[in-house]
């Protein structure tokens, strides 16, 4: 087994195994710790900017692959994109999003890293897993001038073959050899990408799993009764 | 009509003497952990002050607690869909400095120095860090005994529509201690506040409570509590607060705060309410009228047809026993002595406060003051303490209820002082604060003499017709299958743990010389 098979059809198995089973382990056995690791006690500074921007930012980059790469194809072709709309599209959003995660991440990986109260209050995954987020954002962007490149040239081969992996891995027929003509760049950041999935259930990633978007449909007052009958 | 049983409090301020026993106590059973080293379920401010954390009391400022939008009742910061919007970032959010920084001192440095021409110091390190603070700038109780200059008190919100300058005056100053607890409101902002939906109110008894469990830290209840009594736990990142003391309430027993105060100013009871008005009486138009709405939510626990009701409800017959000798009614209702701290935020709370009397002796003696027709207590407008500010505090500013409060409070002093020392009861007072001589009698014996049986009057819970199968509760902590009991703290675990150690200096004290030989 050569290492591209073990990253590109072994690997993305063990990594939403773990995302899926982890997960699912930690908030049935562990839930008092599923929560946020809010440091906006300890210090405010910038934190409307920092936070909303990597927040807004990760999310709508995590939206993005989701449509681009794990909606089937012939869903953007019924819809009328063409293939170059939609790589330049991507690479719009990409940059956009991308950018504003980076400006908020970045400031939020300054903070934690240099404000002495939230340095303090972290755990070793806290840090590990924003300075993890950063590098494959980092990575994400590296790919943009490459996908310039290809879209300069009307080529959308390698989004659609990156596509296509996406999709025979969740198909459960992985086809690692989409990838042999893909640039090494795409290939560092999926290995970092298919790595947050490794390590999700393990840090406070959780989180986002129960976003409390119920919260809009409930009514403002809970009263809990001990009483049963 | 739907009859709720409410665990109440009312503080008697006029016999609170600041000792912070009730604080201390409160602090070592609850929030001697780290995380909470700054927070205090229990803290007693001095007033005029800013107060814990720094001036909670303007809204303005913190957008906590309820409001009028279009004539109706929401909360101030926003609504559910503004709370979502923001909660990757809570604007509102107090700082841990608003607070105080959370410190202890370097003990051990004070038997570890060199020998030195000097006597070493402890000096102050920051329990978040664990480095060393250069200079402590602000505590838990910072304003003490009005510790401060007047300037810096007096941006106390409780001063508006007042002419503050002239109390700046040594002659003219004024204090009262405000012990705050979490007011286990009716319609808690906290509650309402959470997206996750973890704070709930207690059905039986009305304790709010944050589970553990379930909060994710999302930090909303921190900034829509208007009392700011909900902490948030900066090392377990989850909410905290005042819980009532609920083991020791279930069991009958008083709160610790109540239970060790020494002026015997706390006391524990049982109120009904019909449940049904809440928002009603929290959507009340006029911020003055709330106080009245709130007080007619208060149902009569010796009418037959509200006894019916409530057992139809659920109610058990001790707890209905309870609610009628609850002194939580006395004061509240019957005597209208004792009144909710910030009725204007709309949350309904359920510690209730009786105002202080402040009468100033050396201008009684020499005849300067207006007096009752026995010549001895001052009337409620000669006061210290100006009406106002207690009305600010106590009725969002209509001072009528509090004139009203305090000269009964006077009255039943002129009338026991009549039979104490005169020797022959003289009613002249009572008479014109409207209340008849078996109320003085028993005003007297709950305030100034406050028995313990009187104070506390708390039912057991009824836990066997709480639970189903209260035997399935048996063998639950100690040794048992799954993680009921895990503290989370194998440090082996893939899982992140929780650290539970405070933070303190770690470089340890000398073990003593063995003595002699």
């Amino acid at each position: 087994m050569n290492l591209q098979k073990l990253i590109f059809a072994v690997y993305p198995y063990i990594a939403l195994t773990v995302f899926v089973i982890g997960s699912w382990i930690r908030y049935d056995s562990e839930q008092y710790t599923w929560k946020t690791d809010s440091s906006q006690l300890l210090s405010n500074k910038g934190m409307l900017l920092a936070s909303n921007f990597f927040h807004i930012g990760i999310l709508s980059i995590f939206g993005g692959h989701f449509a681009g790469l794990v909606l089937p194809h012939g869903l953007w072709l019924a819809l009328g994109v063409t293939d170059m709309q939609h790589q330049w599209l991507a690479i719009m959003a990409g940059s956009v999003f991308g950018v504003m995660c980076l400006i908020g991440g970045g400031i939020l990986w300054l903070r934690r890293m240099f404000n002495t109260r939230v340095r303090a209050s972290s755990r070793a995954s806290d840090i590990f897993i924003l300075s993890w987020l950063m590098v494959t954002l980092v990575l994400g962007l590296s790919t943009l001038p490459v996908s310039v490149g290809h879209a300069n040239h009307g080529d959308a081969t390698v989004m659609l073959a990156l596509s296509a992996w996406v999709q025979s891995i969740l198909t459960l027929n992985p086809q690692p050899e989409l990838l042999d003509g893909v640039d090494p760049i795409f290939k560092l950041h999926m290995f970092f990408g298919l790595t947050v999935f490794l390590v999700f259930p393990f840090t406070r990633l959780v989180h986002v799993l129960t976003a409390p978007l119920n919260y809009v449909a409930r009514s403002y007052q809970i009263v809990r009764a001990k009483r049963t009958s | 009509m739907k009859i709720r049983a409410q665990f109440a409090m009312v503080f008697n301020l006029d016999k609170c003497i600041g000792c912070h026993t009730c604080s201390v106590t409160c602090k070592n059973v609850w929030t001697n952990r780290k995380g909470v080293e700054y927070a205090w379920f229990n803290n007693v401010e001095s007033k005029p002050g800013i107060g814990y954390p720094k001036n909670w009391e303007n809204q303005e400022k913190w957008l906590g607690g309820w409001t009028k939008v279009n004539g109706k009742l929401e909360l101030k910061a926003g609504g559910k869909l503004k709370k979502i919007v923001q909660i990757f970032a809570n604007p509102n959010m107090p700082q841990i400095d608003d607070y105080y920084e959370p410190f202890t001192y370097d003990y051990a440095r004070l038997q570890n120095a060199p020998l030195s021409e000097a006597a070493p110091t402890a000096r102050p390190v920051s329990q978040i860090t664990g480095e060393k603070m250069e200079k402590i700038t602000w505590g838990p109780n910072w304003e003490d005994d009005l510790a401060g200059e007047f300037e810096k008190r007096s941006k106390d919100a409780n001063f508006s529509n007042m002419e503050k300058e002239m109390y700046k005056q040594f002659e003219n100053t004024f204090h009262l201690y405000l012990p705050r607890i979490c007011n286990h409101c009716i319609n808690p902002a906290c509650v309402a506040s959470c997206p996750s939906g973890a704070l709930y109110k207690r059905e039986e008894d009305g304790i709010v409570l944050a589970d553990q469990d379930r909060c994710r830290g999302w930090r909303m209840c921190i900034s829509g509590c208007p009392y700011k009594k909900v902490f948030f736990n900066w090392e377990s990142s989850k909410a905290e607060k005042c819980i009532g003391c609920y083991p020791r309430v279930e069991s009958g027993l008083p709160t610790v705060c109540s239970e060790s105060c020494v002026g015997r100013i706390r006391y524990n009871g049982i109120i009904l309410y019909d449940a049904d008005r809440i928002l009603d009486a929290a959507s009340t138009d006029n911020e003055q009228d709330i106080y009245k709405a709130h007080l007619d939510l208060f149902v009569d626990p010796h009418d037959p047809k509200i006894i019916a009701q409530a057992l139809a409800d659920g109610i058990p017959q001790s707890w209905i026993d309870a609610a009628q000798k609850s002194p939580i009614y006395k004061m509240a209702v019957e005597w209208k002595i004792a009144f909710p701290l910030h009725p204007e935020f709309r949350t309904l709370p359920m510690i209730w406060y009786v105002p202080p009397l402040s009468p100033v002796q050396s201008q009684i003696d020499q005849k300067k003051l207006p007096t009752e027709s026995d010549g001895c207590i001052p009337k409620a407008e000669a006061m210290r303490l100006p009406v106002k500010y207690l009305a600010n505090l106590l009725t969002a500013g209509k001072e009528e209820y509090i004139v009203s409060a305090l000269n009964r409070l006077i009255a039943m002093r002129s009338y026991m002082r009549s039979i104490h020392v005169e020797g022959t009861p003289d009613t002249r007072a009572l008479v014109n604060a409207g209340i008849s001589e078996e109320t003085a009698k028993s005003m007297y014996r709950y305030l100034a003499i406050a028995n313990y049986e009187d104070r506390f009057v708390i039912p057991t819970s009824h836990q066997e017709i709480q639970i189903d199968d209260y035997h399935a509760f048996q063998g639950q902590n100690g040794f048992s299958f799954g993680n009921d009991t895990s503290s989370g703290m194998s440090t082996l675990s893939l899982f992140p743990d929780r650290r539970k150690e405070s933070m303190e200096p770690r470089e340890p004290a000398p073990a003593a010389a063995p003595r002699g030989k």
